[in-house]
């Protein structure tokens, strides 16, 4: 069981070390010509202004939070289309009232304004 | 796991890391080369004919160029960020079932396809991508340039906001074949209908998110140079620059190459017809998978120009609109196309 997952590791453990042995190669081959113009945060020419840990839009949190919410119920729903012919329609309306409930909290938070850009 | 078994698996790493390579670099020609010519321009022509090794000329150049890393920056998740891009990208491929089974060694079949068997198949994808978003994010964070942080938090926002509709647009197809099993999904369209005929909405929606996926065009916010110079690697030179480029187009055909095996029958030749009786030749036998491999990448390709000629014709949406098409329009479109195509599978019982 566990076997049939060694290749997903395996490729995982490839690209890391693709990944970490040309960033390597590139440090150590190209010239170390640094000045201190050069190594400023870039800023369209001018001067930077502050650092860029400020504080951001509120909004960018509330998108990770649905996130997570719709996500977590769009996973449970995978099982059930797996097994989807074996429920037939009782598991065709379970699914259909589990997204009813879904789709309730979901007009909540679209009433909010919680996706409001502006 | 035998010695056997494992030394297929690195080889076919090996093939699928270098394919990936070797892809990516004409992708990035065959971008330039097509937007050269719609945008009647001639596009590279000065590296070898019709400047076919310019993408290793770039690659050259890219490694022997100064590694910048701003003072301000983060060094250790400056470097980090293209790793876990590059990584990511690279994992998709094990996935991906590139061909069906071409050699036998000790009584079992080897193909292209790293992990047959893997039972989550496609859910394995939705995970790399849900890990993807850590690199962008990462790499705006940690240059400490509000260009970066807006490009990767920007990124961030739009990745997770179409994953959930990527998610659901892959539900109808999971109905339909009854497996996550990327190749009991390509049997389940051999010799019969493509899921693209049964699927239309459902393909449709996972192409949209795909392109937001990838940041491409007509969605990529994340780097709209007018307002954020380079975006998420503003900050990035060299081969760091280069390998996040990279994960791009590797997802690029990674992704491609997930719609062709979810929509397009994977390496089935002919829809509605079987292969084996129309063009006489025995199923499974090596000329038969050979020509299959041979239609999947050209399905995956094609997708791939599809790509790069929506990116070409199209003015990019403004972040709201982004948004609300995101949530407001596509969400709502597969929440009930999954309940059509339950509906349907279930009456037509």
């Amino acid at each position: 069981m566990i076997l049939d997952y060694m290749p997903l590791i395996i490729m995982i453990v490839v690209g890391l070390i693709f990944g970490v042995s040309n960033i390597v190669l590139a440090e150590n081959l190209g010239p170390k010509r640094s000045t201190r113009a050069k190594l400023s945060t870039y800023e369209s020419g001018m001067e930077p202004v502050k650092t860029a840990r400020e504080r951001f839009t509120v909004k960018f949190y509330l998108v990770a939070m649905m996130f997570i919410l719709f996500d977590i119920e769009i996973v449970f729903m995978y099982p059930w289309a797996v097994q989807f012919r074996e429920l037939g329609y009782y598991g065709l309306s379970a699914m259909v009232l589990f997204m009813v409930l879904l789709f309730s909290g979901y007009l909540y938070v679209i009433k909010k304004g919680a996706l409001k850009w502006d | 796991m035998s010695l056997t078994n494992l030394i297929v698996i690195l080889v076919q790493a090996g093939i699928l890391v270098n394919m990936m390579l070797m892809a990516a670099a004409y992708m990035v020609l065959a971008e330039r080369k097509i937007a050269a010519w719609i945008q009647n321009r001639v596009g590279p022509n000065r590296v070898g004919p019709w400047g076919l090794f310019q993408s290793f000329a770039d690659v050259f150049k890219l490694y022997i160029k100064e590694d910048i890393v701003p003072a301000a920056a983060d060094y250790k998740f400056h470097a980090l960020a293209p790793v876990i891009a590059i990584g990511v990208a690279v994992t998709t491929y094990a996935i991906i079932p590139f061909s069906g089974p071409l050699i036998e060694l000790d009584g079992v079949k080897y193909g292209l396809a790293m992990a047959p068997n893997m039972n989550i198949g496609i859910l394995a994808v939705l995970a790399m991508t849900s890990v993807g978003v850590y690199g962008v994010a990462l790499a705006g964070w940690s240059s400490n340039n509000k260009y970066s942080l807006m490009g990767g938090l920007r990124s961030a926002a739009q990745m997770i906001s179409y994953e959930l509709s990527m998610g659901l647009a892959i539900i109808g197809v999971v109905l339909i074949a009854g497996s996550l099993n990327l190749i009991d999904i390509i049997q389940a369209q051999t010799d019969g209908m493509w899921f693209i005929f049964l699927q239309p909405v459902g393909f449709i929606l996972f192409l949209i998110t795909a392109l937001a996926e990838t940041n491409r065009a007509p969605f990529d916010l994340p780097e709209a140079e007018p307002e954020l110079v380079g975006g998420y690697h503003t900050e990035y030179s060299g081969m760091k620059f280069g390998l996040l480029y990279l994960a791009e187009y590797a997802n690029i055909l990674a992704s491609s190459a997930i719609m062709a095996t979810l929509f397009l029958g994977g390496w089935d030749i002919i829809p509605f017809l079987d292969d084996s009786t129309v063009l006489g030749l025995a199923p499974f036998s090596l000329p038969l998978v050979i020509l299959g491999h041979m239609a999947f990448l050209g399905k995956a390709f094609a997708l791939v120009f599809v790509f790069i000629w929506i990116r070409w014709s199209l003015p990019r949406f403004r972040y709201d609109q982004l948004m609300n098409l995101g949530w407001k329009v596509l969400l709502p479109i597969s929440l009930v196309n999954i309940i059509v195509t339950g509906l349907v599978i279930l009456f037509l019982q």
